[in-house]
């Protein structure tokens, strides 16, 4: 019997001081750090949840007849793997829990890298000496949308098989050897190439989750050897961390977000319905529904699609660029591109290659700020062009002009935003008044014998953690005149 | 469990824990050196009321949890097993969350950060790389050869990856339809002029081929002869003003599968197939041209001729090649 395991442990692997050293590790608090472990736990339950799927799921686009307990699909001609999700759905106890539970979990992994990244990007803390792990993330960011996207297409009911064709068009739409590498993904046409759904299946269930679990272990091997930043506050520095130890404390409240982002994916997938593939049919070549929506992190592509002009440029009889490869493939590019681009940028900006450790809340670099708002602003015209068609049939505006209106939007709406956040931003930095909490802080004046004299009442309440203690001058010069 | 033998367990894990545990933070230890006494505010803030309410969480847990195995077994309906199981975690969660904040003892630390980029340890690095290199004449040559090997060693490893799929050639430009052949519906049914009706559309197939393939399914709708504007020179192929085009959008692949008639006059005047994916909007009156929307090229058109019983008979292939653009869709067959 193991008596002690710290001894243990230690007499054979030698780990105690590493063990200590772990124990006393200082996590920064501030609530928008957690958003990066929401989409770890997110992950772990999507594994979790996944593996049960995997050995439910049959990757087969075998022609079979529906003869199961949902009647109005009996006698449907479909596939294996469309059947095999029907039946899971409705015939597997707990099945329908866990599937919904998953595909709720990937919509919300990938909604909390978003608002990670969107963190990230406007205090600055992409800066120096994160670039590599910022660039880590960017990456995990991208094979999420991807393994999201492959996920929702093994389905094969009507709906992933119009938003494969749609992928399949896109890449066929790419210049010059669009249509071999269309050819080479899919392992011939799509739909009819049997050898396909083995293959995503495999990216899906394994090649993307490794490549996912190895950039995750990097991505907080580089934290823990970087540590956190941390906003400016009493006694952080640009040299230290302050914060909370890992045990007993933070060990408890990570791990308690573990459990409350499983638990609230599990609400979800048992009480909100999320794609009830039974309803949408097998996918047809020759069908399509109207207003269907994908899963929210494709919207900006099909809202891109939908607003991009008819433009296919041609040579002769060849064509160059296939109308599909601009706001299905270039538009997503570009966005990754800037986005990858964004710390060398911001660097050029912002001058001085030093070291931040202290982060930067959004009004503290306004020209930063501005172009971050403008650029998601950018992206985000085409998601909610996206929804052009819930407009058009709910509310009856009619289609071609909600797309006129965004095409406008989409060339003018990043101009616009900038100049409103750059006027915002700036006014918040002059006056460096929260717009909710209001200005906190006390009014000195300098006398003449050098020292600081108090004027204002300062109101007894402490900045909140994001708040940037300042020295007393500072303060003071920041301070309109007429206080 | 009685509470004695559960004390008696407690309190031997706890006697156990704590000889483990120093009584100062290791770290402060004089004479580490390198390491600044760490700055560490300590509380301890556990109260009855606190411990109380963690117990009362994972009593909650317990029970949601025995709730989803019963349920499991005995009645698994989707609702009231996510309920369930979402309701153990989350009651979990707060157990332990509650513990972190209000039981256990609530510290701030200072922890210093360590330097990066030592510029000696680097200049070290480098001297070690080039060091490997002394005494060899042809360096720039082997070096360079190497990377030629290996590049064309990475550019061999991937060729193969040219056998995961055909080449295109003519492959994307081949469709079922002969002339001459029957146009079914999904029943295999054929169509006659009589089941085109003005304003309403069909769908159709080749008669004995393969209907999941895009060059498969057309949209069959119908007008009044003086309703085509189109030259008399194309106006081949819609006899009796029955015309057929390829149901696939010519823009991304998906089904057009809206018709756009009766018409809304005066904002929609003209009869129009539109696809719902992106609004790829196509003038039925002058033979599928692009009225609105992303598509880069018009609707392909199927000729069509009459047979003796008004079945409806394909009378030559497509206008153009059928389905999403590539590079050589606006090409013939076989000029690739
Ligand atoms: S697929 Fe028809 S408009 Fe895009």
């Amino acid at each position: 019997m193991i008596g002690d395991p710290v001894r243990f442990v230690d007499e054979r692997l030698n780990t105690a001081s590493l063990v200590r050293k772990a124990l006393r590790y200082v996590f920064p608090d501030h609530w928008s750090f957690m958003l990066g472990e929401i989409a770890l736990y997110a992950f772990l339950v999507l594994v979790g949840t996944g593996i049960f799927l995997a050995f439910n799921y049959v990757p087969s686009d075998a022609e079979t007849v529906y003869r199961g307990t949902y009647e109005p699909l009996r006698g449907t001609p479909m596939s294996e793997a469309y059947k095999s999700v029907v039946d899971l759905s409705l015939d597997v106890p707990a099945g329908l829990l866990i599937r919904q539970t998953h595909h709720w979990a990937a919509n919300v992994f990938i909604a909390a890298i978003v608002l990670h990244l969107v963190r990230i990007l406007f205090t600055g803390a992409f800066r120096k000496p994160r670039e590599i792990n910022y660039w880590i993330g960017l990456t995990m960011l991208a094979v999420a949308i991807l393994e999201g996207f492959l996920g929702y297409s093994l389905i094969d009911d009507l709906l992933s098989g119009m938003g494969l064709a749609i992928a399949y068009s896109v890449a066929l739409a790419t210049p010059v050897i669009g249509a071999d590498v269309a050819l080479l993904i899919w392992g011939g046409e799509y739909p009819g190439a049997t050898v396909f759904w083995d293959r995503i299946f495999t990216v899906h269930i394994l090649i993307l989750p490794l490549l996912l679990a190895g950039l995750i272990s990097l991505h907080m091997l580089i934290l823990t050897k970087q540590h956190h930043t941390q906003f400016p506050g009493p006694k952080r520095t640009e040299r230290n961390v302050v914060g909370t130890p890992l045990w007993p404390g933070y060990a408890l409240r990570s791990l308690g977000l573990l459990f409350a982002t499983a638990g609230v994916l599990f609400l979800l997938g048992g009480l909100v319905q999320i794609n009830p593939v039974w309803l949408w049919g097998p996918y047809e070549p020759y069908l399509s529904t109207n207003a269907a929506q994908p899963d929210w992190y494709l919207g900006w592509l099909i809202g891109g699609l939908r607003i991009m002009p008819p433009l296919e440029p041609v040579i002769g009889d060849y064509t160059l660029v296939g109308n599909a490869f601009f706001m299905g493939a270039l538009f997503p590019l570009v966005a990754f591109g800037v986005l990858y681009l964004w710390p060398l940028i911001d660097r050029r900006w912002s001058g001085a290659g030093e070291r931040h450790e202290l982060l930067d809340r959004p009004r503290d670099n306004p020209r930063r700020s501005a172009a971050l708002v403008a650029f998601l602003t950018w992206v985000a015209i085409p998601f909610v062009a996206g929804a052009t068609d819930r407009v058009f049939y709910r509310l009856g505006v009619p289609y071609d002009l909600q797309i006129w209106a965004f095409r406008v939007l989409f060339v003018v709406g990043p101009f616009l935003a900038w100049l409103v956040a750059r006027r915002i931003f700036e006014d918040l930095h002059d006056r460096d008044a929260h717009p909710l909490r209001g200005w906190t802080g006390r009014v000195v004046q300098r006398n003449a014998r050098g020292g600081f004299e108090t004027l204002g009442a300062y109101d007894g309440r402490t900045r909140g953690e994001g708040g940037a203690e300042r020295d007393e001058a500072t303060v003071a010069a920041d301070v309109p005149a007429e206080r | 469990m009685s509470g004695r033998l559960r004390d008696f367990l407690l309190a031997r894990v706890a006697t156990r824990v704590l000889r483990r545990l120093p009584d100062v933070e290791p770290a402060e230890r004089p004479g580490e050196p390198g390491v600044p006494p760490p700055n560490i505010e300590r509380e301890l803030p556990s109260s009855a009321g606190a411990e109380r309410a963690v117990l009362a969480a994972l009593a909650l847990a317990t029970l949601a949890a025995a709730a989803f195995i019963v349920l499991y077994v005995a009645f698994p309906d989707t609702q009231l097993l996510g309920l369930s199981l979402g309701l153990s975690l989350v009651a979990f969660a707060v157990a332990l969350v509650v513990a972190g904040k209000r039981v256990v003892p609530q510290e701030t630390a200072v922890e210093e950060r360590e330097d990066f980029g030592d510029a000696q340890r680097q200049e070290e690095v480098r001297a070690i790389v080039r060091r490997g290199g002394d005494g060899i004449s042809r360096r720039r040559m082997l070096i360079g050869a190497a990377g030629a090997a290996g590049a064309t060693i990475g550019a061999a490893a991937l060729v193969p990856a040219a056998s995961l799929g055909p080449r295109v050639g003519d492959r994307l430009r081949q469709s079922p339809w002969r002339p001459g052949r029957r146009v079914v519906d999904a029943d295999g049914t054929p169509l006659t002029v009589g089941d085109i009706e003005i304003g309403g559309f069909r769908t159709g197939f080749p008669e004995g081929a393969k209907r999941d393939e895009l060059g498969s399914p057309v949209i069959v709708v119908r007008l009044e002869e003086d309703e085509i504007e189109l030259p008399e020179a194309q106006r081949a192929g819609m006899p009796s003003g029955v015309i057929a085009f390829s149901k696939i959008c010519p823009h991304a692949g998906c089904a057009v599968s809206i018709y756009r008639h009766p018409l809304y006059e005066p904002t929609e005047p003209r009869p129009a197939l539109v696809c719902p994916c992106h609004f790829s909007t196509f003038d039925v009156r002058r033979g599928g041209e692009l009225l609105f929307g992303p598509a880069g090229r018009p609707l392909p058109r199927l000729p069509l001729s009459i047979g003796s019983e008004g079945e409806l008979i394909a009378d030559g292939e497509y206008t153009e090649n059928y389905g999403p653009s590539w590079s050589g869709v606006r090409q013939e067959r076989g000029e690739t």
